[in-house]
């Protein structure tokens, strides 16, 4: 890619679900766009789970973030219809919704606690006795002492969103560099102007969105203050298949087991994903024998038919956690920059009000919604400063 | 403002007044540095940097834990940044060892990445109690001490062991109130005292807190320090807890010194009887008697 021909519109770099989502709302809102990802798809888009779960995440001191997820869970259908009317490719979006359930009566007490604040948002979820969740999801152990039932917390396949972006940025005219990024072109004026590519071209653009995920670090440029304060926090999943008979669940089964959280969430394929672990660290991308004990021992206490299920595939990932737990999106204050990431646990289910919201943007229309209260400049006051959303107006 | 919650709904804590920091004439000092606070931090299972934040602020404290297999190189935005910001002191940690030779090794890394040589050594027998392993642990104190290692020692609530461990040329030692994240409080306080009579170095009261009261008990019963960590983390509202924990650290530390009074099987009156009125005394200004 040289730097003759016309400009793009928009360059995007970082082809996480973040990053394709932008590209592909951008090039339907008119603009011509660019993708730089040496492999786009994959990363932490590929080993998330898909959760929809606008009212399982939200815990004590996140309610700021209940009004995003709601709004990013509302934009999920029809973001999936046309993702599947553009490209013939299925999402697998499942709307069964979600059973929260506690393995023994210290998980329960804790569940009913966080049961009691979600309701107090006004979220719906209501609390179940063992038997009733049992009568829901026979597969369910017969020692789940209660849980609650959450109908509105659905999943998406994200590794079929992902090839489906794919698919559909490419048949909608994106232009798809398969290279790695290295920093930001900065004009006279110290506005953004392109972006420089590892093989040492550049890419000019009227507009540069980063969505980096955990690699802002290895991208040059960007004022410092623009960076979003983003930390990798390594998570494992695991993907198994059911096979013959064996009873697996129609719902998201999310479970408290002795005090960790674990879930599966079930494909229609029969494929079952079991997440998931959190670390406070970044690479390697290894996936540790511990990580994968860990989860099928807490799967298995949830769902003993696991055990006959096939293990095919663990995959290790970098969520880009913040310090409020919350997105950051938007314009920065060096024209022509736009910054995307810190989607944390809930990437899949931002990316399509985030990937609305920013071609908005550089098509001429500010953020306006839940999303605006998550810009970039609510950390200025130093890491995790206080000008976080509800607290800025 | 467009979130239906704003963050405002939770009880705010105010910042520590000048009560929660120790007073001029009652230092604390561990292996002859003074710290500040009596109330240490643990920094595991935080739900955002910067609730911690916020926890940390309200708490006062001078010093937190971290995990050494936990934390990676501290990058922007990550624990170890947020601590150095506030300029709080890292006390590195051997959580999820299981033998001297482990907390050993860790504690060398440790040593490297973070610059000190404080650790505060746990060596853990197993996954259901997170009880300390009392033998490997004397062997790993023991020798974190010969490689000149300042060392607090993570241990059962055993008056002996207690003992074995300063004899070892441990700087703390900090006894369980009960196992970690259970918030069961102090199960045996009999032995926490018998501890605190019988050691010189300063006893730290670790794992159990569940609420303030459990911190103020352990301050009464004579630890020199309390750490708390889910207590906090898994509160509904970290920071107010933290802020009380600081409160019922510093009132727990008054009355310990202040000296309580003896228990007494029957009633003592704090008034003398001489002089009181009796019903037939006729009441001044002639009134009748109720």
């Amino acid at each position: 890619m040289a730097s003759t021909g016309a400009a793009p519109d928009v360059v995007v770099v970082g082809g996480g679900i973040v990053g394709l989502t932008i590209a592909w709302s951008s090039r339907q809102a008119g603009a011509t766009v660019a993708l730089v990802d040496p492999s786009p798809g994959r990363g932490a888009t590929w080993a998330a789970a898909g959760m929809l779960a606008p009212v399982t995440e939200v815990h004590f001191g996140e309610e700021p973030l209940v009004a995003l997820l709601l709004a990013a869970a509302e934009a999920w259908p029809s973001f999936a219809s046309g993702l599947e009317a553009a490209t013939g490719h299925p999402v697998g979006l499942r709307t069964e919704g979600t059973l929260v359930v506690a393995a023994d009566r210290s998980d329960r007490i804790a569940i009913d606690q966080v049961t009691l604040f979600q309701r107090s948002l006004g979220l719906p979820v209501t609390a179940l006795t063992g038997r009733e969740c049992r009568a829901l999801e026979p597969a369910l152990a017969s020692s789940i002492v209660g849980g609650a039932d959450v109908p509105g917390d659905h999943q998406v396949d994200n590794r079929l969103v992902a090839e489906a972006l794919v698919a559909a940025c490419t048949a909608g005219g994106v232009t798809m560099v398969a290279e790695r990024a290295s920093g930001l072109v900065v004009g006279p004026g110290g506005q953004a102007t392109g972006v420089a590519l590892a093989d040492g071209s550049t890419l000019p653009a009227g507009t540069v969105v980063v969505s980096l995920g955990t690699e802002w670090d290895r991208f040059s440029g960007i004022p410092p203050a623009a960076v979003p304060p983003v930390r990798p926090v390594l998570g494992v999943t695991l993907r198994l298949r059911a096979r013959g008979t064996a009873l697996v669940p129609a719902r998201t089964v999310r479970g408290l087991v002795h005090g960790s959280v674990s879930y599966l969430v079930p494909r229609a394929d029969g494929t079952v994903v079991v997440g998931a672990t959190a670390e406070e660290r970044g690479e390697p991308l290894e996936v540790t024998a511990g990580a994968v004990h860990g989860l099928l021992r807490d799967a298995r206490t949830l769902v003993p038919s696991v055990d006959e299920y096939a293990l095919v595939d663990a995959t290790a990932g970098l969520r880009p956690g913040t310090p409020d737990n919350g997105p950051v999106v938007g314009a920065t204050d060096m024209a022509g920059l736009v910054v995307a990431g810190g989607t944390y646990r809930n990437g899949i289910l931002l990316s399509p009000l985030i990937g609305r919201a920013v071609a908005g943007l550089v098509t001429g229309t500010a953020i306006a919604g839940p999303l605006a209260a998550f810009g970039p400049g609510r950390f200025a006051a130093g890491l995790g400063g206080r000008q976080v959303a509800g607290a800025t107006s | 403002m467009t979130t239906t919650a704003p963050r405002g709904t939770a009880p705010a804590a105010p910042a520590p007044t000048a009560g929660t920091r120790e007073r001029p004439d009652d230092p604390f000092v561990i292996a002859g540095e003074e710290l500040p606070s009596r109330l240490i931090l643990g920094t595991g299972g935080m739900r955002s940097l910067d609730e911690l934040r916020g926890a940390l602020v309200a708490s006062g404290t001078s010093m937190a834990t971290v995990a050494v297999r936990r934390v990676g190189p501290g990058g922007p935005g990550g624990l170890l940044a947020l601590l150095d910001e506030l300029g709080i002191r890292v006390l590195p940690n051997t959580a999820g060892c299981g033998t001297a030779a482990e907390a050993l090794l860790t504690a060398r890394l440790a040593r490297e990445a973070f610059g000190t040589s404080w650790v505060k050594v746990e060596v853990i027998a197993d996954d259901d109690t997170l009880l300390p392993d009392a033998i490997e642990l004397i062997d790993a104190a023991t020798a974190l001490v010969d490689e000149g290692f300042t060392v607090l020692a993570y241990t059962n609530d055993d008056p002996i062991l207690a003992s074995r461990l300063e004899q070892a040329g441990c700087a703390a030692v900090m006894p369980l109130g009960a196992p970690i994240g259970t918030g069961l409080g102090i199960r045996n306080p009999h032995n926490i005292e018998l501890i605190t009579s019988r050691i010189s170095v300063p006893v730290i009261l670790d794992a159990g807190i569940g609420t303030a009261s459990d911190a103020c008990l352990a301050m009464e019963l004579g630890c020199a320090g309390v750490l708390a960590a889910s207590a906090v983390t898994r509160a509904q509202h970290p920071a107010l807890m933290a802020r009380a924990l600081a409160d019922a650290v510093s009132g727990g530390r008054a009355a310990a010194r202040a000296g309580r009074i003896p228990r007494r099987h029957l009633a003592e009156a704090s008034s003398p009887d001489a002089g009181r009125v009796t019903p037939l005394d006729p009441p001044p200004g002639g009134g009748t008697v109720r």
